[in-house]
């Protein structure tokens, strides 16, 4: 079928998504895509699988496993991965604990998020990369709105937001020292409403978890949280059933889940038009303190 | 404190997903340049606001944090101001880039500080703008920094530029006021040959017309500023004449299927491609014809400026990233020494003994500078002939050379073709950007 493409604003940014994917390719030599399950990431597997048509993503899948995952995000990874052709590669936190790598955290409220990036340097390290793509978004946090779409970071993996390289026009620049390496975000100018949007005009397949089912929750610091094994309740919290979705996905232990009834994605996408307040706000991971995303950027963080 | 009202528009907001309107929608980058005191956060925030692009748990962390430290009005500038540097200091370090949409559109803001040490980033705010609010104080006028942030979008090449008279509530929304500062400004616009120029009176704080039409300027006939980004034609900026596609990375799949494909990858610069046509391959100057153009399986009929594609070509050659597919009859200057407009970047200053690496399209190679021309003072558009320092925020005119020809054409004509980055060897740094004449 032959058909010009309608230049609308997820085109303009499709198109810039797959120019950065590209000058990935063409400018570094081992290149891994971060993929978490997560819709973002979900985004970023599909932009790569266009860039290249018809040849494979030219680079591996990095899954950085807490150990805490939802099984429907391991069973989404594994067929995309079938589907894509891609290799995957995991990074296991519990392995990174095992050696001693990285301490777990105890008690209530105890989570794996920050451990991961102990087990992310390490890996990226062991694969010898040189350039990490991730889904991060400059609406997503404040900390992450004056990232670069190449992001330098230093050979102990840590990013200098004082002291970031300028970007203009579509020149990026990915020249680097032996053990530095960069991370690279293709999707930072799309919002979360892009992203939906996106996601229903490539009507992309998406996880289960991200349509309403039902869970049994407890709600802490006003924040719906699934119940897990390893998920300690504190006095007073109490297991309810309920119909819940994501609205993102992480670690089990700060997905914050949203009361809904939205099973498809144009329903998805109303509810995030309707939200007052922002997708990050049900994450317990940057509620730790007013800089809490900087500080775990800073040290390697995704 | 705020006057933040519930605009009509956030209601229709919440009716933009009862259609499929969202793919109708179209991307506007526009850049904002300007101080503390001129009303730049409020104005940005009343257009973040009356969008519905705040959310409740931001807009009361905000709060809390502007309460904190003692102050009586909501500082908006937290919003983006995340690092904490700059929380502490209180000062905007970087280029700071917001987004909101309303069903026609969705924005992207590269927003700048404006004083002149933060030149560098103003003018990186400004290469992908499609037009830049330059906010004036009706109770000042025409000041420096006026001067200085409209020679930056004049530089830049951005299409559009918006002055909006700000504080029109301090001057009794005065039409005399208004009238003699859009004079200063139109004279201004008619030195520096800006294409096209926009002025609204407007107050940031109250909202007068900016997403609603005041009730205190009857004398003003014109759109709102909010109207305005919503519908100025931004299509015809669009560079459909020179055919340029500079390869960015070359398709091989070497698996069964697609034994024998070749596709060159990358981003339309300007022209529109169809199959059939016509083409030269630089650096080779070899004839070709575009067998196909395509997308994701998909083959198109034509290739538009600023989309991201896949040409094939009939015949086979040897062509790698550097390369450039022109149109046979419409070519670029082909050469190795060429002089730019330059802004220096780094806080080492130019060094005319060393050698730098240049980017320009897809291709990287190593440059010196061979002279100094001129320096501009951006505040008074004077050139200085003899100052031979470029230190970090200068704009400069330098004659250059590269170790082999590149392909190009001059900014004014072609943003992606004519624009170049300077990288030091040593530290990797990007030290200067330059448009080259």
């Amino acid at each position: 079928m032959i058909k010009t493409i309608n230049r609308n604003h997820l085109r303009e940014l499709e198109s810039e998504a797959i120019f950065v994917m590209r000058e990935i390719a063409a400018q570094f030599e081992k290149p891994v895509l971060l993929f978490s399950g997560g819709k973002d990431s979900i985004v970023l597997v599909h932009l790569a699988v266009k860039a290249f048509h018809p040849a494979r993503i030219p680079f591996p899948l990095l899954h950085i496993d807490t150990g805490h995952n939802f099984q429907e995000t391991l069973d989404y990874r594994d067929e995309l991965v079938e589907k894509t052709g891609a290799t995957l590669y995991v990074g296991s936190v519990q392995e990174s604990i095992n050696k001693g790598r990285a301490t777990e955290e105890i008690g209530v409220g105890a989570s794996r998020n920050k451990l991961q990036t102990v087990t992310l340097l390490d890996t990226l390290e062991e694969l010898k990369a040189d350039a990490a793509i991730g889904g991060g978004r400059r609406d997503e946090e404040k900390a992450r709105a004056k990232e670069r779409f190449f992001s330098h970071r230093d050979v102990f993996g840590q990013w200098d937001p004082k002291n970031q390289r300028p970007e203009l026009w579509n020149l990026f620049n990915g020249k680097k020292n032996v053990g530095e390496h960069f991370r690279v975000f293709p999707i930072s100018n799309w919002t979360e409403m892009d992203v939906w949007q996106y996601i229903l005009m490539e009507n992309i397949p998406m996880p289960s978890l991200y349509y309403t089912h039902k869970r049994r929750v407890f709600q802490r610091d006003g924040v719906w949280l699934a119940e897990a094994p390893f998920m300690e309740l504190k006095e007073g919290e109490q297991i309810v059933e309920l119909d819940v979705r994501c609205r993102t996905i992480g670690d089990i232990s700060c997905t914050g889940l949203t009361l809904s009834s939205a099973d498809n994605l144009e329903d998805i996408v109303k509810e995030v038009a309707a939200s007052r307040v922002t997708e990050r706000g049900g994450r317990a991971d940057d509620k730790r303190s007013e800089a809490a995303m900087e500080d775990r950027k800073k040290e390697g963080y995704f | 404190m705020f006057y933040f009202q519930m605009s009509t528009l956030a209601n229709e907001q919440m009716s933009i997903m009862d259609s499929k309107a969202y793919l109708d929608m179209s991307l506007l980058r526009f850049t904002t340049a300007g101080s503390v005191d001129d009303g730049k956060s409020t104005l940005i925030g009343r257009l973040l606001y009356d969008s519905k692009s705040i959310f409740e748990d931001q807009l009361s962390a905000i709060e809390e944090t502007s309460k904190r430290k003692g102050q009586e009005e909501v500082d908006l500038s937290l919003l983006t101001d995340g690092l904490r540097a700059e929380r502490e200091q209180g000062i905007t370090i970087d280029v700071a880039y917001r987004y909101f949409a309303t069903p026609k559109r969705k924005f992207i803001i590269a927003d700048t500080p404006g004083h002149i040490q933060y030149t560098r980033n103003m003018v990186t705010g400004a290469s992908t703008a499609n037009l830049a609010i330059i906010l004036v104080d009706a109770r000042n006028g025409v000041l420096e920094q006026t001067l200085r942030h409209t020679y930056i979008a004049h530089l830049l090449n951005i299409p559009h530029v918006v002055f909006c008279i700000n504080k029109m509530d301090l001057m009794g929304y005065s039409q005399e006021t208004y009238e003699t500062i859009k004079k200063e400004l139109e004279q201004l616009v008619v030195k520096l040959q800006l294409r096209d120029a926009r002025f609204i009176p407007i107050s940031a704080k109250y909202g007068d017309n900016v997403v609603d039409r005041s009730e205190h300027m009857d004398w003003y006939q014109g759109t709102t500023l909010l109207h305005l980004l919503e519908t100025i034609e931004i299509n015809q900026d669009l560079n459909m004449a020179d055919g340029r596609f500079p390869v960015q990375y070359v398709i091989r799949p070497q698996q069964k299927d697609h034994h024998d494909y070749r596709g060159y990858a990358g981003r339309i610069a300007s022209g529109v491609f169809k199959p059939g046509d016509k083409v030269k391959v630089l650096p080779w100057e070899l004839a070709s014809e575009i067998k196909a153009i395509d997308f994701y399986g998909e083959e198109l009929d034509e290739a538009l400026p600023s989309q991201s594609v896949t040409v094939r070509l009939t015949n086979e050659i040897e062509l790698s990233r550097g390369g450039m597919i022109v149109h046979q009859g419409n070519e670029p200057t082909i050469s190795n020494t060429f002089s730019a407009d330059v802004c220096w970047f780094n806080e080492k200053s130019l060094d005319l003994s060393k050698k730098y690496i240049l980017r320009h399209t897809t291709n990287e190679l190593k440059c010196v500078i061979k002279g100094i021309n001129f320096k501009t003072n951006i505040n008074t558009y004077e050139k200085d002939l003899d100052d031979k320092q470029i230190k970090m925020n200068d704009i400069a005119n330098l004659s250059l050379m590269t170790a082999k020809p590149i392909f190009y054409d001059s900014y004014r004509k072609n943003r992606t073709t004519g624009s170049i980055i300077l990288v030091d060897e040593g530290t990797n740094e990007t030290v200067a950007a330059g448009m080259i004449n």
